[in-house]
């Protein structure tokens, strides 16, 4: 048993690199198998052929593919992302700003979504039917069904404008005390963990419904043991697993989410990069944000798959 | 226009006798159906009657100004002007037949391809499924609006372009849905005699199997939709999905937002509509389910 466990992990392991070697092929490469030629297409028709050639060389796109792949992964390694073709800037240097702030404002709505929803979550199937389940329900899928930036304008009308509490564009710059900071990007973060609470409440009281429907959990109750011994004794053990697939699913919805919410607050962050640089079709950039979303969204994954390999308490405790 | 159960398939995939006994079970479950789902049903033929008729209930043209910026609510602009003076109903009321005819066409070319391919990959099996399979893990391995906003950087913003970039990152959810049920109906008695009887692939795909997975198919079609519409409007919202001037929801929030900070809820209103219509679609899927439960529960 204690060999499966490790194969599995391993086997985990190995999956997740390769998923991340075929987007970063995908995202690299991509552009040379389109029809047409993306230096004309981002100079227009009437460029100099010069103009286009100049591009073409800056691009890369008059080496092989293979030796274009490898020279990349070479200098993503030493942390060189390559040149930004607006404004001719490293990329690294970008990121090394905006990534950051991007990082912080993911991380404030999971401080405070996380244990809301998995809270909400256990009340809901607990009182499954009932009246707070049938409000819970009706609430979260409207909230689900909300575009991001309705709720961001419906805040800052609320909070900032009415009210007048919070500041509605978060400006935030690192010579801010972190209570100036954490109040710039209250109004962004608000409305991060009302859209990830809904989704993360929703699918904890899904998957606490299925377990609790299973034949272990009605044999535990027909012998009489109490509502709260049962959930805590033997629900919850095997809960995890489930849980943490949507807690980590859910981080990994944030991570993309921020992209509308930092466009609606002026927030400096990697989303905002990456929107101001497709509008410019500036190609290096826009490959080196969608890199890095890229590659957080399937860590976080791998790390949900491997918890819940862990936390499986048949391969824990193995007979 | 837009009731999902209507759409998805021509009838004729489905016997005759059957298709009756759904028609009927339809309405009887239509006339107890619970007040959300009477009020989704509500919206959807509302927004779907607006959005048919658009050009003879707008009061101006689509782009066309009519008065100053930004003017308030009034008897000759019902809901104010824009920020280009533009009429705010008219732009509404345009906006969302535009939207709609694009996240219609959209969601319905993903059905087709995810939908086909993931037949195809139940049907047919081994190296089929695995080659669909595998590829369809690696696009779904970059988060989808990520992935569209790197394809738009490629290809560039223009309509057709767009309709294809989501219909195929969609087609991949589909694709996914499609191949779990039917392989679970591939496994049955009667494909297996059908096979024996010598059908091939196409009619295994649309004959046998397609009408025992439909119920579920119709369901996501109506969350696809939803998915699509939010997505397509956050796109626009970013500028970068549909371009003006043809009218849209999405870009309209974001070119009249100076208003909200003047506590006028104007530009919310546009966005109020998008919510609007996803929960009314959200709750007669809810519903749906509910109906043809014992195939899927989501919550």
């Amino acid at each position: 048993m204690k060999q499966t466990l490790t194969k599995m992990l391993l086997q985990r392991l190995a999956l997740g690199g390769l998923s991340l070697l075929a987007v970063s092929l995908i995202i690299l490469l991509g552009v040379s198998f389109l029809p047409g030629d993306i230096a004309t297409e981002i100079l227009g028709q009437s460029a100099t052929p010069q103009a286009v050639a100049a591009l073409r060389e800056s691009l890369g796109l008059d080496q092989p593919l293979y030796l274009r792949y490898f020279h990349w992964l070479a200098a993503l390694l030493h942390g060189d992302f390559g040149q930004s073709l607006a404004n001719g800037r490293q990329i690294a240097e970008l990121l090394a700003v905006r990534l950051p702030n991007t990082l912080w404002l993911a991380a404030l709505a999971a401080v405070v979504a996380v244990p809301l929803a998995l809270g909400l979550g256990f009340l809901a199937a607990i009182w499954r039917n009932g009246f707070f389940d049938r409000c819970v329900n009706v609430a979260t899928l409207s909230f689900i069904s909300f575009p991001e930036f309705f709720l961001a304008y419906l805040l800052i009308l609320l909070l900032s404008v009415k009210a007048g509490w919070l500041p509605s564009l978060a400006s935030v710059d690192p010579s801010q005390p972190l209570s100036e900071r954490l109040l710039q990007m209250a109004l962004p973060a608000l409305t991060l963990t009302l859209v990830v609470v809904a989704h993360m409440m929703r699918m904890t009281r899904a998957a606490l419904i299925n377990l609790l429907a299973s034949p272990y959990i009605e044999m535990a109750r027909l012998k009489g043991v109490p509502r709260w011994r049962v959930i805590l004794r033997h629900a919850l053990p095997n809960a995890w697993a489930p849980i943490i697939n949507v807690v980590v699913i859910n981080l990994a919805y944030l991570v993309v989410g921020v992209v509308v919410v930092e466009a609606v607050f002026v927030y400096p962050g990697m989303g905002q990069l990456m929107v101001d640089s497709v509008k410019k079709r500036d190609l290096p950039v826009v490959q080196a944000c969608s890199l890095v979303f890229a590659a957080t969204y399937i860590l976080l994954n791998l790390t949900a798959d491997l918890l819940s390999v862990l936390s499986n308490p048949r391969l824990r405790h193995p007979r | 226009m837009i009731d999902p159960s209507l759409t998805l398939e021509s009838p004729q995939a489905l016997p005759a006798r059957r298709r009756s006994g759904l028609c009927r079970r339809l309405w009887r479950g239509l006339r107890k159906a619970p007040w959300s789902a009477r009020f989704g049903l509500l919206v959807i033929l509302l927004f779907g009657l607006a959005a048919l008729f658009a050009p003879w209930l707008a009061p101006y043209g689509e782009s066309q100004i009519v008065g100053s910026e930004f003017e308030p609510w009034g008897a000759s602009f019902l809901l104010g002007t824009d920020n280009l003076g533009r009429d705010m109903l008219t732009r509404l009321l345009y906006g969302g037949r535009n939207t709609l005819g694009i996240v219609l066409l959209a969601t319905c070319l993903a059905f087709l391809l995810g939908g086909v391919a993931g037949l195809l990959a139940a049907v047919r099996g081994g190296w089929t499924d695995q080659l669909l399979s595998r590829l369809v893990d690696v696009l779904m391995a970059i988060p989808q609006l990520i992935f569209a906003l790197l394809l738009l950087t490629f290809f560039g913003t223009s309509i057709p372009m767009l309709i294809a970039i989501i219909a195929v990152l969609d087609s991949t959810r589909v694709f996914r849905l499609t191949r779990a049920v039917a392989s679970g109906v591939v496994a049955l008695d009667f494909v297996e005699a059908a096979r024996l009887r010598g059908e091939g692939t196409a009619w295994i795909m649309f004959r046998e199997v397609l009408p025992n997975i439909l119920p579920p198919l119709v369901a996501e079609f109506g969350l696809r939709f939803c998915f699509t519409f939010l997505f397509i409007s956050a796109l626009s919202f970013l500028g970068l999905g549909i371009q003006p001037p043809t009218a849209d929801w999405g870009s309209m929030v974001r070119d009249n937002a100076t208003l909200i900070t003047y506590g006028d809820i104007t530009p919310l209103l546009p966005a109020a509509a998008i919510a609007l219509l996803t929960i009314g679609v959200n709750f007669v899927v809810d519903w749906f389910l509910h109906l043809t439960s014992g195939l899927r529960d989501e919550h």
